[in-house]
């Protein structure tokens, strides 16, 4: 292995030194926040700790939660800031993450909090099912909004919605395991038996039905409040709608992954993630955060959203999370012709 | 006499002793061969080694006691293999699983109830045994004692092995295997296609007078300067929910197999065009003359003349454009719909279910048509050579009228559908909010505010790019000068040969999954690479090596082949030798390298979308990245900033070749 | 497989006629082949190949393509290593040395100078990096040039010169380093025929004035007759024959060199004697040939040495040796009259001879003329029909 070592070595020699030197202690953070979060976050956080320079890694939850699973002999990141709970709990049962209770934990509501003591994870904040309704095109098509989640399997819907994939994308995730918790395992099935007939698409990313249904690409996406607001705010004719049987969520989460060569700062990080200030600047997009007392209305989020945030059970979820994307696979994914 | 009789009778070959030229280029060989071992042989190895690793659940390891309602335990501990031979519970099928597999313990408990009061214990019959208790990962031979509340949330996980159940898993999942099918389907459509209109095309450059044929030229390579997925895009403006010409579809959705071929009619057209304008280039003017004499129909020579000159050109355009479509990932994920195709079948399994042996898997069964594809292609142009030597006449077209301007309508065509879709992007990218604002305004271009990385990724890019083109350029080149001008070591040659042909047969997805599985593993000394930029370089270097070693060796081939011996005989070394006149010579050929590999490294999606790290990410993946998350204007922003990169820098190249060369080319002028 | 050692005192036809090779004036051996084999697979190029080559001298590898003569070239050069077999050079086993350890010039066919280089740096490329100054490499080119006759043309690139003048330049960067041994193969072949003839010569010149050891790999025996001081002739990967230009031609030691090299007339015949040769009718005088009565032989006798006298003539050394015949066919080859001649009763087929313009003139030759031609025993040779290449003189 002396030679390849020795060329391969010399060839990334040059390369290596291009990738910049970091004056301060550099965190590498996998999250799965919106990309153009991640600023702010950082800004907000380097105002009460200049030292610590974080570099994100930014993906889609599936591509994120894959990458930690495959890098688990061999971790790059030191700290995950913003990934679904649901992907945590994976994490956590393949012992990757390191447990450590942050200051002022106590303070954040139970539910956000990993059960282990010390927790394995705390949460920040939570996202939401919702669906992104464009009402320009629906009113060329002579859509009614729809009311519930039922509603989207009714025939005039054919070929108008769009979804996430659950294998990808973690609000597809969410959206079917509270489908599964809401109407029971059988239920569930015959439900997106049904919606299935209408779907036009799954899409990979979770965020992506909103922004085509804001881009008129599709009447109907199903996808998280907090996408849908965005796109509001940007112009979009989009009404978000909270289907009344009640919503799917899953929280944004952080945690130190076992092994970082930079514990000390990874709690520092850690520390502030669950502050009053993190908390304030979660608040900007996401209408639910750990903190209780702390969330103020968002702009253009829908009313009722708390009061319809199911009784999720994030343990169930994570654990039979492989059974469930299999059946899906099974009954969803073999589609050979295209919805049109 | 006698002496010699001895030597001659002894029988023993004289072995040549070797020079210090002789010793510096095997050894240069075989640095650049153990590259190509470590950058492609062995990663392929892990990968087929990761296919064959499977996970199951071994309940022989776990050991379960079960109180009586007062909590006292009495009954003999008993396996969870001896619960399952009583009650069949979980046949040999149902315990395959994959590395995120979990079984309830509570399965083998059929009358279970979480509000009984009965107790359970667990432990381990090995050190082995790992089982999670709600979600804490719990192992060892200790016994645990749970409440039923508790003990409903025991999962058992699977242990490690090595079979085939992964393969067996996949050829009974119809969602998987069904990817066979239509990835052969969308393959044979696409080549059927564009070998049809690209051949029209050819045939028009090469056989008529019509005007503005350079201009033709031009358009018909664009598309080998965007990456793949761009097409699909640039479909979804045109053809989508919204397209401008969505009626043309007459209802039918551009999200599936019609979005698929369209876009691969674009992107393999250029290739295609190519290797058949050279076809039809060889072809021989003298059997043309013969037609005429003998009185046969236009129609009629073309099918007796045109088509089995060109028939070599033909098959390997065919099979090259099979390879491409078969294998390229972007076009389908963008505008696939649900249409499953392998190559996105491989991204599904790794990125969305992290499922990676599942990956390695689909991978293996990618690598069987691209093998064969590239094996025919391979055939084929050995023959298309050997036409290529014969003494021909070239062919000089006719002006004929009604021809030359059903030839020029034709071309235009084909030209309106390459240009179109490019355009489409770039208005595409400057609207700022299609279909509801159409005012025109740079706001996509603020990719720091989308995923994929921002700007920082086009800066990557083109730093990937300009070190894969220094770098490959530098390996790709030296490396066929050794294999060519090496004296003797046949063996080591022909090795090497090899190694530098396999490339073009690896799919890049497969490429990139396979670094993951030997460079993203802590025991390898090469770990280090997992994450940089070298990485992507590397990978990169290596997924386009082959067509880039192929332009060398034809380059060298054509040096006079006694060079080495006047310089030997001269006593300079070979080093002098390949810098004062090899590369001199050669360097339309150089040039020709890095800028194809500068090209592929700015387009490419394939491979390195399972390598880039924070500080590397890469515009063509942010390309993917931001259509994935619905950002396609943004998307396509950056699809058309990679197009103007890629036309600047063959520009550059262009100017180079003109500039530069017409000084250090002086002897070519008569 | 037999072997011969072949030199210059041993040529193999009668040892008394090779006192007239100007080899004989005794010179050191500077490279000596023994025992030298090649193949390519089962393919043998070359059968146990030895040859003494002298300091000074000019040497041609004749023989067709495909006889071994460029691959025996390319073994000295050490450019292809021989299968077994030793060389030395100016007393050095050079055997195994890779090529840049051996002391050659070279010239190849293609010319193969390096078309980026201009003409100078061409000829200056070997002289670099040996401890010569750039005056001291500048004098030596500008000689150079000077001596193959390309004074001004330093500038040009290779392209932009005819294929003579690149010939000539790559000549002269092979002896640039003033080499003790220049290996020349088929220079001349890539020429047109009047460009041939003058570098012929002037190749020659140049030879003979820096008395460089010289080989040269040809298959035209015009080109090694004129130039060689010795010739050998290869075929099917053995020596058939070492000797001068004037020895090769006028004593060739087997059918294939006499077949080989200049024209001749076979008529199958038997031996009648030492030095007698039986043909369908008659039996004539030829040179001694020592083969058993009644042995089937080919006759060769060259057209040239056909004699011609008036119809009658009867006198000469041996009488038998006359024929009377008829001219069947006159054709004129500018310098000679090349005739057919009928009615000899040697063989089938008529016999072919040229007569010079002024015999012609003399005798007053024409189609359908009779005529007498001698056939001088001294002219007439004898090759055993026995093995098809293993021909005895």
């Amino acid at each position: 292995m002396n030679k390849p070592t020795f060329l391969l070595g010399a060839l990334a020699g040059g390369l290596l030194l291009t990738s910049g030197a970091a004056a301060q202690t550099s965190l590498t953070v996998y999250t799965a926040v919106e990309a153009e979060d991640l600023k702010r976050y950082a800004e907000t956080f380097n105002k009460d700790h200049p030292d610590i320079q974080i570099n994100w890694v930014r993906d889609s939850t599936g591509v994120i939660t894959a990458k930690l699973l495959a890098e688990k002999n061999n971790p790059q990141a030191d700290v995950v800031w913003g990934l679904a709970a649901t992907s945590l709990l994976l994490l956590k049962t393949e012992g990757m993450l390191e447990p450590y209770a942050p200051k002022g934990v106590d303070m954040l509501d139970k539910k956000f909090v990993d059960k282990g003591n010390p927790p394995a994870w705390v949460g920040m904040d939570a996202w939401v099912a919702s669906i992104c309704f464009n009402t320009v095109e629906a009113a060329k098509l002579g859509l009614k909004a729809p009311g519930s989640w039922k509603d989207l399997t009714r025939p005039e819907y054919k070929g108008h919605v769009i979804m996430p994939n659950p294998n990808s994308s973690g609000t597809g995730f969410l959206d079917v395991s509270s489908w599964l918790q809401m109407f029971g395992e059988e239920g569930g099935w015959t439900y997106m038996d049904a919606l299935h007939e209408n779907i036009a698409r799954y899409t990979h990313s979770g965020s992506a039905p909103c922004k085509l249904a804001a881009s008129g690409e599709i009447p109907i996406g199903v996808s998280f409040a907090f996408r849908g607001a965005k796109s509001k705010a940007a112009g979009a004719p989009i009404d978000i709608i909270v289907p009344s049987e009640g919503v799917g969520w899953d929280m944004e989460a952080s945690a130190i992954i076992a092994g970082t060569a930079h514990l000390e700062a990874a709690k520092t990080l850690l520390d502030w993630s669950i502050t009053r200030t993190a908390n304030e600047m979660y608040n900007t997009g996401y209408a639910v955060v750990a903190m209780p007392g702390v969330a103020k209305p968002v702009q253009h989020f829908p009313e009722g959203l708390l009061e319809a945030m199911i009784e999720n059970d994030f343990e169930w979820a994570a654990n039979n999370r492989k059974r469930i994307l299999e059946e899906w696979q099974k009954r969803y994914d073999s589609k050979s012709e295209p919805k049109s | 006499m006698t002496r010699a009789a001895e030597r001659v009778s002894s029988g023993r070959p004289l072995r040549a002793r070797l020079g210090r030229d002789d010793i510096i280029m095997r050894g240069y060989m075989t640095v650049i061969a153990v590259y190509l071992v470590v950058a492609l042989a062995l990663p392929l190895w892990a990968m087929m080694s990761k296919s064959f690793s499977t996970y199951r659940f071994d309940l022989r390891l776990y050991e379960f006691q079960v109180s009586d309602e007062a909590g006292a335990f009495h009954a003999p501990p008993v396996t969870a293999h001896e619960l399952n031979q009583r009650l069949r519970i979980a046949s040999s099928a149902d315990l395959a699983t994959n590395a995120d597999g979990r079984l309830p313990a509570t399965s083998f408990f059929p009358d279970f109830s979480f509000r009984s009061p009965v107790k359970y214990r667990i432990r381990g019959t090995s050190d082995d045994a790992v089982y999670l208790v709600g979600s804490d990962r719990t192992s060892g031979t200790q016994w645990v004692e749970l409440s039923s509340n508790e003990f409903r949330r025991v999962m058992l996980r699977p242990v490690a092995g090595r079979g085939l159940d992964n393969y067996s898993t996949y050829f009974s999942t119809p969602s998987l295997f069904h990817s066979i099918e239509n990835s052969l389907f969308i393959a044979f459509v696409s080549t059927v296609i564009t070998v049809t209109l690209a051949f029209g095309f050819a045939y028009a450059l090469s056989r008529s007078c019509m005007p503005l044929k350079p201009v033709f030229r031009l358009v018909a390579v664009l598309p080998i300067l965007v990456p793949s997925l761009l097409p699909g895009i640039a479909l979804v403006y045109l053809f989508g929910n919204q397209g401008m010409l969505k009626e043309l579809l007459l209802g039918h959705s551009i999200y599936g197999p019609i979005g698929i071929v369209i876009g691969s009619v674009f992107f393999t057209f250029p290739h295609a065009m190519i290797i058949i304008t050279t076809a039809l280039a060889i072809s021989d003017a003298r059997l043309y003359e013969a037609a005429v004499s003998l009185k046969a129909s236009k129609w009629k020579t073309f099918w007796t003349v045109t088509i089995p000159g060109a028939r070599y050109g033909l098959i390997s355009a065919a099979f090259v454009v099979f390879n491409l479509v078969i294998t390229d990932f972007g076009l389908p994920k963008v505008i696939g719909g649900q249409y499953n195709m392998l190559a996105v079948d491989i991204y599904k399994q790794v990125i969305g279910q992290q499922n990676f042996e599942m990956g390695a898997v689909v991978s293996v069964v990618l690598l069987v048509p691209a093998l064969i594809a590239f094996a025919v292609d391979r055939f084929v142009n050995k023959r298309q050579v050997a036409l290529l030597s014969a003494r021909s006449v070239p062919y000089a077209p006719q002006p004929s009228r009604r021809f030359d301007w059903l030839c020029f309508g034709y071309c235009a065509l084909i030209a309106v559908f390459l240009v179109g879709l490019v355009a489409v992007c770039q208005f595409a990218a400057l609207v700022k909010f299609w279909p509801y604002d159409l005012s025109l305004s740079l706001r996509n271009y603020a990719f720091d505010l989308m995923d994929g990385g921002g700007w920082d990724s086009y800066y990557n890019s083109i730093e990937m790019a300009l070190w894969t083109a220094v770098i490959g350029t530098f390996v790709v080149f030296t490396g066929a000068y050794m294999v060519e001008k090496t004296k003797g070591f046949d063996s080591g040659r022909s090795l090497f040969q090899l190694l530098a042909m396999l490339p073009m047969a690896i799919p890049g997805m497969v490429l990139g999954l396979a670094y993951i599985f030997f460079f993203n593993n802590p025991s390898n000394p090469l770990n280090a690479l997992y994450g940089t930029m070298a990485i992507l370089v590397i990978c990169t270097v290596t997924h386009f090596y082959t067509v880039s070693h192929l332009t060398a060796v034809t380059a060298l081939k054509q040096m006079d082949r006694e060079f080495e011996s006047v310089a030997a005989s001269l006593k300079q070394p070979f080093y002098k030798l390949l810098s004062r006149v090899t590369v001199p010579v050669c360097l339309p050929a150089v040039l020709d390298i890095s800028i194809y590999l500068f090209v592929n490294a700015m387009t490419t999606v394939s491979a390195v979308v399972f390598l880039y790290a924070p500080t590397t990410t890469l515009a063509s993946v942010a390309v993917l990245n931001m259509d994935d998350a619905g950002d396609i204007a943004p998307a396509a922003a950056m699809g058309m900033m990679i197009f103007y990169t890629n036309a600047g820098a063959r520009l550059v190249h262009a100017i180079l070749s003109r500039g530069v060369l017409a000084r250090t080319q002086a002897w070519r002028a008569r | 497989m037999h072997r011969h050692e072949h030199t210059a005192g041993r040529s193999a036809a009668g040892g008394a006629l090779a006192a007239a090779a100007r080899a004989d004036v005794p010179r050191p051996v500077y490279l000596r082949i023994d025992g030298l084999s090649k193949s390519f697979g089962s393919f043998q190029a070359l059968k146990d190949i030895s040859l003494t080559i002298h300091d000074g001298e000019f040497v041609c590898f004749l023989g067709p393509s495909g006889c071994g003569k460029t691959t025996l070239l390319r073994a000295i050069a050490g450019l292809d290593l021989q299968t077994s077999g030793t060389i030395e050079q100016a007393g050095r086993d050079i055997s195994t040395l890779p090529p840049a350890e051996r002391d050659f010039g070279i010239v190849f066919q293609s010319y193969a100078l390096f078309p980026n280089l201009t003409i100078e740096r061409n000829i200056a490329f070997g002289l670099e990096n040996a401890g010569r100054t750039r005056v001291e490499i500048a004098t030596r080119v500008a000689e150079l040039l000077e001596l193959v006759g390309l004074p001004d043309q330093g500038k040009k690139y290779p392209a932009h010169l005819s294929g003579g003048q690149q010939q000539r330049i790559a000549l002269a960067r092979a002896i640039a380093t003033a080499p003790g041994l220049l290996l020349l193969d088929e220079p001349l072949s890539a020429l047109d025929a009047r460009v041939r003839v003058h570098l012929r010569h002037e190749i020659k010149e140049l030879q003979r004035k820096l008395g460089v050891t010289t080989v040269m790999v040809t298959h035209d025996q015009e080109e090694a007759l004129s130039m060689a001081d010795r010739i050998v002739v290869m075929n099917h990967g053995v020596i058939e024959q070492v000797g001068t230009p004037t020895t090769i031609y006028r004593e060739p030691s087997t059918l294939f060199v006499a077949d080989f090299i200049g024209e001749t007339n076979q008529i199958a015949a038997r031996s009648a004697g030492a030095s007698s040769l039986a043909f369908a009718d008659k039996v004539l005088g030829s040179v001694a040939h020592g083969l058993a009565e009644g042995q089937p032989v080919t006759a060769v006798i060259r057209p040239e040495d056909v004699t011609p006298h008036a119809l009658g003539y009867r006198e000469g050394a041996d009488r038998r040796n006359l024929c009377d015949v008829t001219i069947a066919e006159m054709e004129f080859l500018g310098s000679f009259w090349r005739a057919r001649l009928a009615g000899a009763r040697l063989g089938q087929g008529p016999l072919v001879a040229d007569f010079s313009v002024n015999a012609v003139r003399r005798l007053d030759l024409h189609e359908g003329a009779a005529m007498t031609v001698e056939l001088p025993a001294e002219r007439l040779l004898a090759y055993s029909r026995n093995g098809a290449d293993d021909a005895s003189g």
